[in-house]
């Protein structure tokens, strides 16, 4: 086990050096950044004068380095538009979609794993009919619309839970719901159809033949087999999940880290816009290296792998 | 019936609805099994070997209907229990070893913990003790370091020493019965014979009775007492071994004979016998034989129904009163 988390976190530290130099080099891909400092109509030795104060006229290894190792003790530099220290800035937004993501993938693996397993048990009956409604509705429906609909009927109708804002724990229910459901589709059908494969497969008629029971086949012998692949998706969404969950963040005023990143680029504030870059993509190899993890410790054929 | 009457089967058949109907795969078969005794099935493929001994274990498919004039084990009424009850004979009382010994262990656990939970599903011993019968077992089926092996995932192991898990698994509970559905097929020929004669040796020394479900008709001689030959769901031929393969009375067990070597008597590379024909479909009623439309010596008494022939020990489905071995011989 061992060995893999090893081989694991150092293929996870490459990819991150390559992510931050990417992200890094986003800064000179969008033109020249003393240009868009200095605005529209400044003249060209303004134009050099930033460049020098900014640096920018020093070769990009050293640039990349000084901001990487700054990036690392957790100095992302100023914002453009706010005029203040990126760091700060997006640890606040981050709070809020961390809640977010967070709430939803938990929603989302609740609902879609017992739900799976529940209409693979069953074929054909009532339940897999309404799972299979469920996540065809999911699919078709846009997350504004879906949250929408969950404001008028949830807030303004019935007064139950407030529209939008982040002050409690109660303005997170909707945005649960809806960023939940968004995942929540393929979640399950990838885990009926895991449990569907694997209750054919013989070493469940043989737990069968032990005289186990019902419960410990579907959920010690089945499940733990079949859950397997739905370990890397709801990573893959939860990455997905504290990166792009703009719509939702929008439709309920959550000043979480999607919106601000909408802005930013909106904005051209490029420190803000390559820390979040950052940012999200680290997320991203976190969750897959702790898939990765997880499923070597579910699935010892992938530990020797 | 004597007392050490294990297993006793009566007038069991099964019914499996397909598209167009219904599939009678087992056709109303009766057999008889004492403590320690060896039965072995034969048969072509799909004449309802296996499904005779998923419904003996209580392990048929959802939709195949089972039913039996009389169908015990050790004095339970195995058409009536409850599905409590049958959980608690499945792997303690009977036993089942599978065909293919690659997938029928769950690779996601190690050996050790499958083994010791076929103990512990059974027993109220600690884990200690069920740690200790697991070593016991494993070096039974000759496993050697045992103990490290208990730590080890089936993706590990060879496919002979899987089906040599697998039989130490069966064996935890020390089983009245182990039903082995083709326990070789699926391995190397050099180590089918090693397996083989585990099995036979343990069931022996541990005096379980065995059905052993097999296509190898050589097998059979050396290790069965009884033999029970299917054809399309029906038992055609039933008796003591040694008496069956000394006068094969029906003339399926027949050509079932020709199909295998023997040594000294077929000639090295020298064809093999074969059947011709198909088996009928077994999709509604079928009257009379089976068996007729691929016989040799079918004649129009083959259409109406067939009782069995012979005596109590040795019976046989067939309208000649010798299973038309005299036909036979004149064309010899
Ligand atoms: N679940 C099922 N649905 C439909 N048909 C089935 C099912 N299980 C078995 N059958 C059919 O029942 C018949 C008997 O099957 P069974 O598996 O008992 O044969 P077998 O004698 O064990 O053959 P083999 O030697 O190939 O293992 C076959 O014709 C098979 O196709
Ligand atoms: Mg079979």
């Amino acid at each position: 086990m061992l060995p893999f988390i090893l081989k694991r976190l150092g293929l996870a530290l490459l990819v991150a050096f390559t992510v931050s130099f990417i992200s890094f080099s986003l800064l000179f891909l969008s033109g020249d950044p003393a240009a868009a400092l200095a605005g529209e109509t400044a003249s060209g030795e303004d134009i050099e004068a930033i460049r020098r104060l900014y640096g920018f006229d020093r070769p990009m290894i050293v640039q990349y380095l000084e901001w990487l190792f700054a990036a690392v003790r957790g100095d992302f530099g100023e914002s453009y538009y706010f005029k203040l220290p990126v760091a700060g800035l997006i640890a606040e937004r981050l709070q809020v979609t961390m809640t977010l993501g967070v709430c939803g993938i938990s929603f989302a693996l609740l609902t879609a794993v017992p739900l799976g397993v529940a209409a693979a048990v069953r074929p054909n009956s009532i339940i897999d009919r309404v799972a299979l409604f469920l996540s065809v509705a999911g699919q078709a429906m846009p997350s504004f619309w879906f949250g929408l609909i969950l404001i008028v009927v949830f807030a303004i109708q019935l007064g139950w839970l407030p529209p939008s804002g982040a002050d409690s724990w109660r303005h997170f229910i909707l945005p649960t719901i809806v960023l939940g459901y968004y995942a929540m589709p393929a979640i399950m059908r990838l885990t009926r159809a895991g449990m569907l494969e694997v209750l054919n497969s013989d070493f469940i008629r043989t737990a069968r033949a032990k005289g186990a029971g019902e419960g410990r086949v579907m959920f010690k012998h089945a499940l733990r087999n079949a859950i397997i692949p739905v370990v890397s998706l709801a990573a893959v969404q939860m990455g997905f999940m504290l990166g792009g969950s703009i719509v939702v963040e929008s439709v309920f005023a959550l000043h979480g880290a999607g919106y601000l990143a909408w802005e930013s680029i909106a904005r051209n504030d490029l420190p803000t816009v390559q820390a979040l870059i950052l940012v999200f993509s680290m997320f991203y190899i976190v969750f897959t290296f702790l898939a990765d993890v997880l499923n070597a410790w579910l699935d010892p054929r992938m530990r020797s792998s | 019936m004597t007392d050490d009457t294990l297993l006793k089967v009566r007038n069991l058949t099964l019914d499996i609805p397909v598209g167009g109907g219904t599939l009678r795969a087992v056709r109303g078969i009766d057999f008889d099994l004492k403590r320690g005794e060896t039965l072995s099935i034969v048969g072509e493929s799909g004449s309802g070997k296996s499904l005779t001994s998923l419904a003996v274990m209580g392990l048929l498919g959802k939709g195949i209907k089972r039913s039996a004039d009389e169908m015990t084990f050790e004095g339970t009424d195995l058409l009536r229990a409850s599905k409590r009850k049958m959980r608690a004979l499945r792997g303690d009382r009977m036993a089942m070893i599978f065909q293919e010994p690659m997938t029928s262990l769950n690779p996601a656990y190690t050996i050790g913990d499958q083994l010791i939970e076929a103990l512990l599903l059974h027993r109220s011993v600690g884990r200690e003790t069920a740690r200790a019968r697991a070593v016991e077992l494993l070096e039974k089926v000759g496993i050697t370091a045992a103990e490290s092996r208990l730590g080890q995932y089936p993706h590990q192991l060879s496919g002979g020493l899987r089906q040599r898990v697998v039989i130490a698994m069966a064996l935890m509970c020390e089983p009245d019965l182990v039903i082995a559905d083709e326990p070789t097929t699926a391995l190397d020929v050099t180590i089918q014979a090693q397996i083989l004669r585990l099995l036979v040796d343990l069931t022996r020394e541990m005096n379980m009775a065995m059905i052993l479900i097999t296509h190898d008709l050589g097998v059979v001689a050396r290790v069965a007492d009884k033999v029970a030959v299917m054809y399309a769901g029906e038992l055609v031929e039933t008796g003591p071994a040694a008496s069956v393969f000394e006068a094969p009375s029906h003339p399926y067990t027949r050509g079932l004979l020709r199909c295998i070597p023997q040594p000294g008597k077929t000639e090295r590379g020298a064809p093999l016998g074969t059947i011709p024909g198909i088996v009928p479909s077994l999709i509604g009623e079928v009257s009379g034989c089976a068996f007729r439309t691929r016989c040799p010596h079918a004649v129009p008494g083959c259409r109406a129904a067939i009782p069995m022939r012979g005596d109590d020990v040795h019976g046989y489905r067939c309208v000649h009163p010798d299973g038309a071995i005299s036909a036979e011989r004149e064309i010899a």
